[in-house]
């Protein structure tokens, strides 16, 4: 098994998170992060998906997500040809004496404190898992009272981008009264 | 005649227009509540509306009406109950790719959401199992949605989809578009195949000593068995047709080894075992064809012809793929592979020896009961003989599905017709209703079992009141058959629940009868053949003949479930004798 991640467009419309989250579960592929957001083309979302596979499984993972009619194109992101970033606030105990290594801490990860209170204090981190989850190894010793994370999200370097290369369908015409079409022949 | 574009009509009057364009001659549904507004409009349309009893009967119809034709079938239900009624033939269709198109009402949008009276969300519960769904709450987008519901159901792999239209889209008023055309940036299934692909098949085949054609329903899908024959011919390399595809090649022929699988013939499952070569052609290594996968064919190269890019390699790793519609590749490969032969031919004598050996020593067969009633193979048999040559049989789920699987020839496409992914029991009645109403000149016999035929007869007040004459010949054991014969091999004999006392009750003539049809009956050996002329010389009203069988029949080929095909058993207890074949 190895981690996947997947760049997936959809159409913006009702019912597309369940259709992917649904084949997901009922093809019994594990999910380890989706996340999902409007894109620079307001007809269409993007979705990170990490999944945790085989090889054999991804490619029938990515063909199973080609047949939903709303999926518009999907790509596989290497770390080295993508930014592959997620975002984690995480609230901890921090008190004036342990002040100074939590700050060091923060220093070593570029995380900065977003709130704080006389007894704790909630930080945001952004950066690639393996960053993230050194950063909360760091930050176990003070106490984690609660964290959130957004789970990945990942774009291609260079000046391309993945709807170029996918929004330009093709126009089949309509059977008009003369009977159904018949698209097999 | 075409509306015209800009006409102002309610979003209903825009739902049947649109079915009226994409050129729905007939329709299987009931109405009620929220599909109300639709039955209106539907009330002056030249379409005909065939009411049933239950929407899964209209479901099952839509499937064999398009089995039959080729074309989309369609039914119509309410919201809540009227729409789950429709999940079950919609799994069925999904599973055996048949192009259905569902039309449910909604409750009004305001009221989604709401646990409103016959609510159900009929897109979140079908998504599983249809190709794709819509919701409509805007009447202006009824016709793009249903332009593009029969496009996605009946291109590329077809399958089920249905539509959702809430109530007060089908009552508002709008101006009825429909598009000149469609397009989906998420869907181009890719039809032509790769002439790569098509060349690396040819020379691997050019290869092959022992190659075997694997053929699936997608061959009759796509209308490809002139082509197949030739290719067949071609090669002269043996044939094997799935459950889904008897009758894409001639069941007569000498080239055709029969079905493989669970209940395949010995040859045709010995043939996929041992063979170095499979030409799959739009079939997709189901589990009961496969056996126990890891020993499947295992000295075996495969080429895995398909329209759906997600079968290759799902169950069975394809050394080489060809993804596009099956006609367009069989009439490929059929120029390709004669260059390729003209420069080797392998010689297949050896393997076309081993083959008729296994094809002449274990026939498929089945022992006459020593009691002197009658044997449910020889009624089957016997109905594939004395009916017209050109009728279509639709099978029910269980041992009577296999015993007309294998004891009827199929010539002709499109002429078995039966639920063998879902394997849905009571899918031959109101399959049969809809198969005849898409081919009303030919004789069409419902082969059913008793539980079958208790799970969805009702449609046989459809077929009387609407001129629907089908023929239903029922295979009463008076036992959930299939089921009763795995108690007999795996569990010891101990027939938990499934006997039916169907010769007890109900009297299924008498019940016949009460729907309008004529009720026969025959419990002799030497009555089937009359039995069935009966039948035959009724065409004005439906008939149903209870073949009162016996019960301790079994079928025979079988591979047990998770099995090795290797550990095929021609009877109970007993394998082919391997030690005598050049195997």
């Amino acid at each position: 098994m190895s981690k996947h991640t997947l760049a997936v467009l959809v159409e913006n419309s009702p019912g597309v998170l369940a259709r992917v989250a649904g084949l997901f579960s009922r093809r019994a592929y594990n999910i380890d992060s989706l996340a999902v957001g409007p894109t620079e083309n307001p007809k269409i979302s993007r979705m990170t998906i990490v999944i945790d596979v085989q090889k054999h499984a991804l490619e029938q993972v990515i063909r199973q997500l080609d047949k939903l009619i709303n999926v518009i194109h999907i790509a596989e992101l290497t770390p080295s040809d993508s930014i592959q970033t997620e975002l984690l606030l995480v609230k901890i105990s921090a008190t004036d004496k342990n002040r100074f290594d939590v700050d060091a801490v923060l220093d070593t990860y570029g995380a900065k404190i977003v709130d704080h209170d006389g007894t704790s204090i909630t930080i945001e981190a952004t950066g690639d898992p393996a960053k993230i989850g050194d950063l909360l190894s760091a930050l176990e010793k003070f106490g984690v009272i609660e964290l959130v994370q957004s789970g990945l999200v990942a774009l291609e370097r260079g000046s391309t981008a993945l709807s170029d290369r996918t929004l330009s369908p093709q126009s089949i015409p309509t059977a008009d009264d003369g009977g159904q079409a018949d698209y097999q022949n | 005649m075409a509306t015209k574009n800009g006409t102002a009509m309610s979003g209903a009057s825009a739902l049947v227009k649109s079915l009226e364009a994409s050129g729905v001659d007939v329709a299987f549904g009931i109405p009620g509540g929220a599909v109300l507004p639709l039955y209106d409009p539907l009330f002056d349309s030249k379409l005909r509306h065939i009411l049933v009893r239950h929407e899964q009967g209209a479901g099952h119809a839509a499937t064999g009406y398009a089995q039959v034709t080729g074309r989309a079938g369609v039914c119509i239900a309410t919201s809540g109950p009227g729409a789950t009624n429709l999940v079950t033939p919609l799994a069925d269709a999904a599973m055996d790719s048949v192009p259905v198109v569902a039309i449910t009402g909604q409750v009004p949008s305001a009221a989604i959401g709401t646990d409103a009276f016959q609510e159900a969300d009929i897109r979140g519960i079908t998504m599983p199992f249809t190709k794709h769904n819509f919701l409509v709450t805007n009447p202006a987008d009824i016709p793009m949605a249903i332009a593009e519901a029969f496009h996605i159901a009946t291109s590329g792999r077809p399958g089920p989809v249905l539509v959702d239209v809430a109530k007060d889209a089908l009552q508002a008023q709008t101006t009825f578009n429909w598009p000149s055309s469609i397009s989906l940036a998420g869907y181009n299934p890719v039809v032509t195949p790769a002439n790569q692909s098509i060349e690396d098949a040819a020379a691997l085949i050019a290869q092959s000593s022992k190659p075997v054609f694997y053929v699936g329903g997608g061959v009759m899908k796509a209308n490809a068995t002139p082509e197949l024959y030739e290719l067949a011919e071609l090669l002269n390399a043996p044939v094997i047709t799935t459950l889904m595809a008897l009758g894409s090649f001639p069941g007569s022929h000498p080239l055709h080894l029969g079905m493989p699988g669970m209940h395949g013939s010995v040859a045709a499952v010995t043939a996929l075992q041992k063979a170095d070569l499979l030409i799959t052609l739009g079939a997709r290594f189901d589990d009961r064809v496969t056996g126990k996968l890891s020993t499947f064919a295992q000295n075996a190269k495969v080429i895995h012809a398909d329209i759906d890019p997600a079968e290759i390699s799902k169950n069975r790793f394809a050394d080489v793929p060809i993804i596009g519609d099956l006609k367009a590749t069989i009439k490929a490969l059929i120029p390709a592979l004669t260059k390729a032969l003209a420069k080797n031919r392998p010689d297949l004598t050896p393997w076309w020896r081993q083959m008729n050996s296994l094809r002449e020593k274990y026939p498929l067969g089945f022992d006459v009961p020593a009691d002197g009633s009658v044997s449910p193979q020889y009624v089957i048999q016997r109905l594939g003989k004395i009916s017209d040559p050109d009728s279509i049989y639709v099978a029910g789920v269980g041992q009577h599905q296999m015993w007309a699987s294998q004891f009827i020839s199929y010539e002709k496409p499109r002429t078995w017709l039966n639920s063998g992914g879902l394997g849905t029991m009571g899918y031959a009645v109101p399959a049969a209703m809809g198969a005849k109403v898409g081919a009303p000149d030919t004789t069409v016999w419902a082969i059913d079992g008793d539980g079958c035929f208790q799970m969805t007869n009702q449609e046989l007040t459809t077929c009387t009141l609407n001129n629907i004459p089908i023929k239903v010949a029922i295979i009463n054991n008076e036992s959930l058959g299939m089921v009763r014969q795995w108690q007999t091999l795996f569990y010891e004999g101990r027939y938990s629940n499934t006997s039916l006392e169907s010769k007890r009750v109900p009297n299924f003539p008498m019940l016949a009868e009460a729907m309008g049809c004529v009720g026969l009956s025959c419990d002799r050996p030497e009555d089937v053949d009359k039995t069935i002329e009966k039948a035959m010389s009724i065409n004005d009203q439906p008939v149903v003949v209870d073949f009162r069988v016996h019960r301790d029949a079994m079928v025979w080929p079988m591979v047990a479930a998770g099995a090795s095909n290797d550990d095929i058993k021609i009877a109970r207890e007993t394998a082919p004798d391997w030690d005598s074949q050049e195997l």
